[in-house]
C-alpha cells in the first residue's frame, strides 16, 4: 500500500448524519468482484453528490457527519471512495467495520470533535483547500489548524503503508503456533476436523 | 491477557481475554478467530490478497462457505443461474473454495442459505467461540454465547492465512430486558424498541449483553433476532449468555461435539456468563411488558415508532423519501410489497408466526407478498409442516433460500417510490431497490399488512 505523509486537496461537504455504505455503494453493484475501477459508482443514486465528484479533483478530502460509513460491512464502500480520489474522510463518527476497512485500504478516517466538526464543515461547504498532515494529526484550511484523532495502531498502518497480513504472519507466527497448542487442550471439541 | 483471571468481568471480556495471541502496548490484541464465514459478495478480493501474496489457508476446516447475496430465490433447479454477473460471482466462489481446500454449501445442497442461517443449523457456531465473517450480520452468533463480529474483505483474506486480526476491545453495554412480552409483540419490537431508544449510533464502540427474563425466557430464534441488531445500534457485538435453551438447541446438530467431548464442553459453556459484580461501561433497561409493535418510518433503523404513534418531526429527508407527513399515522399506510425472509426473521419460528396470522385469509389485491425461507432446511422443515400451503393458498409467493428483498441483489427488488414491509434489518434509501420505500416490522405484522394491504395493528387483529 502507498504510504500516506501529507494530502491536500478541495474539501467536499457531505452534512448529513447516518450516511451509510448502501448509500456510498448500492448493492445492485455488489456483484462486481474487482476492487480497482469502481469510483464512477459511489453514490451512484445521489446525483448531488454524483455532480461534485465528476467535477475534477484528484483529492477531494470529504467532511461528513456523525456515524459515516454506518451499516452493511462491505469493503466496495471504501473501494469506490478511494477509485473516485478520496484519500481523507473527517467525520465525528464513524461505522466500525467501515473505519477499519478505511485504513487497510490506505484511506484516512479521522475522528474531528464537535467544534472543530464545525469550523471544517463551513470551510468544506465554502470548497475549501485542506491540507492533511498524519503525522502531526492535523488540518490546515485558510490560516487554521485542526487536530483530528486515530488511533497510533491507524496512523502507523497508514505511515508505512503496511499490509496487515504479512505483518502478523512476519511477526507472530510462533505466537499464533504457541495459542493454538493450549487451545487444543483446553478445548478440544474446536479441534475435531484439524 | 490484561486482566487477572479472578477480577470480575463481563462475559464480553471473558471471550476476548480467551482468545488473545499477543498484546501491543498500544492496547490493541492479536485475537484469535476459531471460526470464519464466507459468502460469495465479499470474498473475492479476500482471496486476491492470499493469491498477491503467495499464501495458503492456515486452518481451512476452521472455515465455511455458502452462496446467499446474490443468488436468484426463484427458477433455479440445478443450480443454474441465469443472471451472468450473479452465476459467476457464485462460480467465482466455488472455484476460490476449491483452490484453498474451504468446504462449501453449494446450490444445490438442500442446506443453502443464508449464512448467519445456516452455521447456527450446522453447529458451526458453538458457544465461547469467536467467530468473524464479511458482513455485519454476523453480530446473529452471539445470541449462542459467541463474540462474533463482521469484518471487511481485506480482513476477511487476514484471517484466512493467519486466523487472527488485530483488534482493539470494546467498552460494555449491558441491555436488561425483564417481564413478558404483549400478545402480538415479539423479539423484532424487543429489538427495535432498543434502536429506537439508544439510537443508530448508541452502541458504537461498544459491546452489548442482552439480559433479564425477557432474554433468558426468549428462544434460540428470537435471540438471532435481537442479537442480528445489535449492528443497527452501531455494535459489532451483541452477546447473550448460553443456557440449556442454548444446548439443548446445539446438541445433535451436525457439527456439535458428541460424547466425551460434548460433556467437556457443556461444562465449559456453563462458566460463560458476566461475573455478579462485573461492571459495565453502560447499562440499559426496558421494560417488555409495555412495548407495542414496532414501525420504523424513516430511512433508519432508529427511526421507529409503535404502530399506533403519530409519525414524529423526523429529518426532512427521511420524511421526503418515504412520503410521509409528520404527526399523520403510519397506521393505515397502504403498501404495495410484503417480504418474509432474511438473517433477522427468516427462522422457523417466524414462518409459523406469519403463518398463523394468514391462515384462511387472502393477500391484499396489488400485494406482492413473498416468503424467503431463511435456508433449504427452513424452507424442509415448514414444507413439512405445511405452512408453504397456507402462504401458497393466502397468495404469497414461496421461494427458495436466500438473501433476496433484504439487499436487493438478487433480481428481487422494489421499484421506485413503492412501499415495503419488511421482516428485514435495513431500511435505509435504496436498500430494497433504488427510491424503494421500507418499513421494518415483525413477521405477524408484516403478514398482517399482507392481508390488509395497509399497515395495521396486529393487537387489533388478535382482538377482532
Amino acid at each position: 500500500m502507498t504510504p500516506f505523509t501529507t494530502v491536500s486537496g478541495s474539501a467536499f461537504a457531505l452534512p448529513e448524519d447516518d450516511i451509510d455504505t448502501d448509500v456510498i455503494y448500492p448493492a445492485r453493484f455488489l456483484l462486481r468482484t474487482e476492487k480497482l475501477g469502481l469510483g464512477n459508482l459511489a453514490f451512484a443514486d445521489r446525483a448531488d453528490l454524483r455532480a461534485r465528484i465528476d467535477a475534477p479533483d484528484e483529492n477531494p478530502i470529504l467532511v461528513a457527519g456523525a456515524n459515516f460509513g454506518c451499516g452493511s460491512s462491505r469493503e466496495h464502500a471504501v473501494w469506490t471512495l478511494a477509485d473516485a480520489g478520496f484519500r481523507a474522510i473527517f467525520a465525528p463518527s464513524f461505522g466500525e467495520i467501515f473505519r477499519s476497512n478505511c485504513t487497510n485500504n490506505g484511506v484516512l478516517a479521522g475522528l474531528v470533535g464537535e467544534a472543530d466538526h464545525l469550523a471544517l464543515m463551513t470551510a468544506a461547504q465554502a470548497g475549501t483547500v485542506l491540507e492533511v498532515d498524519l503525522a502531526n494529526t492535523t488540518v490546515h484550511f485558510g490560516g487554521t489548524a485542526i487536530r483530528f484523532s486515530i488511533s497510533d495502531v491507524d496512523r502507523r498502518m497508514l505511515l508505512e503503508g503496511w499490509n496487515a497480513t504479512t505483518r502478523i504472519l512476519a511477526l507472530h507466527r510462533e505466537d499464533i503456533t504457541a495459542f493454538e497448542g493450549r487451545q487444543r487442550h483446553a478445548a478440544p471439541w474446536l479441534w475435531t476436523k484439524g | 491477557m490484561n486482566n487477572t483471571a479472578d477480577a470480575p468481568r463481563t462475559l464480553y471480556d471473558r471471550l476476548w481475554d480467551a482468545h488473545v495471541v499477543a498484546s501491543a502496548p498500544d492496547g490493541q490484541d492479536l485475537l484469535y478467530l476459531d471460526r470464519h464465514l464466507l459468502h460469495e459478495v465479499s470474498t473475492p478480493q479476500s482471496f486476491e490478497l492470499l493469491r498477491e501474496n503467495g499464501l495458503a489457508v492456515r486452518r481451512p476446516a476452521t472455515q465455511l462457505a455458502v452462496p446467499d447475496h446474490a443468488v436468484p430465490t426463484r427458477d433455479r433447479e440445478g443450480g443454474a443461474i441465469r443472471e451472468e454477473m450473479a452465476r459467476r460471482q457464485v462460480a467465482l466462489l466455488e472455484r476460490n473454495c476449491r483452490e484453498f481446500g474451504i468446504e462449501l454449501i453449494d446450490l444445490n445442497d438442500p442446506r443453502q442459505g443464508i449464512v448467519h442461517v445456516i452455521s447456527p443449523e450446522q453447529a458451526f457456531t458453538l458457544p465461547g467461540i469467536t467467530l468473524v465473517c464479511g458482513d455485519s450480520h454476523t453480530a446473529t452468533h452471539g445470541a449462542f454465547g459467541a463474540l462474533a463480529f463482521g469484518i471487511g474483505a481485506s480482513e476477511c483474506g487476514t484471517v484466512m492465512a493467519t486466523q487472527c486480526l488485530w483488534q482493539t476491545r470494546a467498552k460494555t453495554l449491558r441491555v436488561r430486558i425483564d417481564g413478558q412480552l404483549p400478545p402480538g409483540v415479539s423479539a423484532k419490537d424487543m429489538v427495535l424498541s432498543l434502536i429506537g431508544r439508544i439510537g443508530s449510533g448508541g452502541g458504537v464502540g461498544h459491546a452489548i449483553e442482552l439480559c433479564g427474563s425477557a432474554v433468558t425466557s426468549a428462544s434460540m430464534e428470537a435471540r438471532m433476532t435481537l442479537c442480528n441488531m445489535g449492528i443497527e445500534a452501531g455494535a459489532r457485538v451483541a452477546l447473550i449468555a448460553p443456557d440449556d435453551t442454548t444446548f439443548a438447541w446445539i446438541e445433535g446438530r451436525e457439527r456439535a461435539p458428541t460424547g466425551p467431548l460434548w460433556e467437556a464442553a457443556v461444562a465449559y459453556w456453563r462458566t460463560l456468563r458476566s461475573h455478579d459484580d462485573a461492571v459495565f461501561s453502560q447499562e440499559v433497561v426496558l421494560d417488555a411488558a409495555s412495548m407495542a409493535p414496532q414501525v420504523t418510518y424513516g430511512i433508519s433503523p432508529d427511526q421507529v415508532i409503535a404502530v399506533d404513534a403519530p409519525v414524529p418531526d423526523g429529518p426532512a429527508r427521511a420524511l421526503a423519501y418515504m412520503g410521509l407527513d409528520a404527526g399523520k399515522p403510519v397506521k393505515g399506510l397502504p403498501i404495495d410489497f410484503a417480504f418474509i425472509g432474511s438473517c433477522t426473521n427468516g427462522r422457523i419460528e417466524d414462518l409459523r408466526a406469519a403463518a398463523a396470522v394468514i391462515r384462511g385469509r387472502h393477500v391484499a389485491p396489488n400485494v406482492t407478498a413473498m416468503v424467503v425461507p431463511g435456508s433449504g432446511l427452513v424452507k424442509r422443515q415448514a414444507e413439512a409442516e405445511g405452512l408453504d400451503s397456507v402462504f401458497r393458498a393466502a397468495g404469497f409467493e414461496w421461494h427458495a433460500a436466500g438473501c433476496s428483498l433484504c439487499v436487493a441483489m438478487n433480481g428481487d427488488s422494489v421499484p421506485t417510490g413503492q412501499r415495503a414491509i419488511s421482516t428485514s434489518n435495513r431500511n435505509f434509501e435504496g436498500r430494497q431497490g433504488p427510491g424503494a420505500r421500507t418499513h421494518l416490522a415483525s413477521p405477524q405484522m408484516v403478514a398482517a399488512a399482507a392481508i390488509a394491504g395497509r399497515i395495521v395493528d396486529i393487537r387489533e387483529e388478535l382482538a377482532a
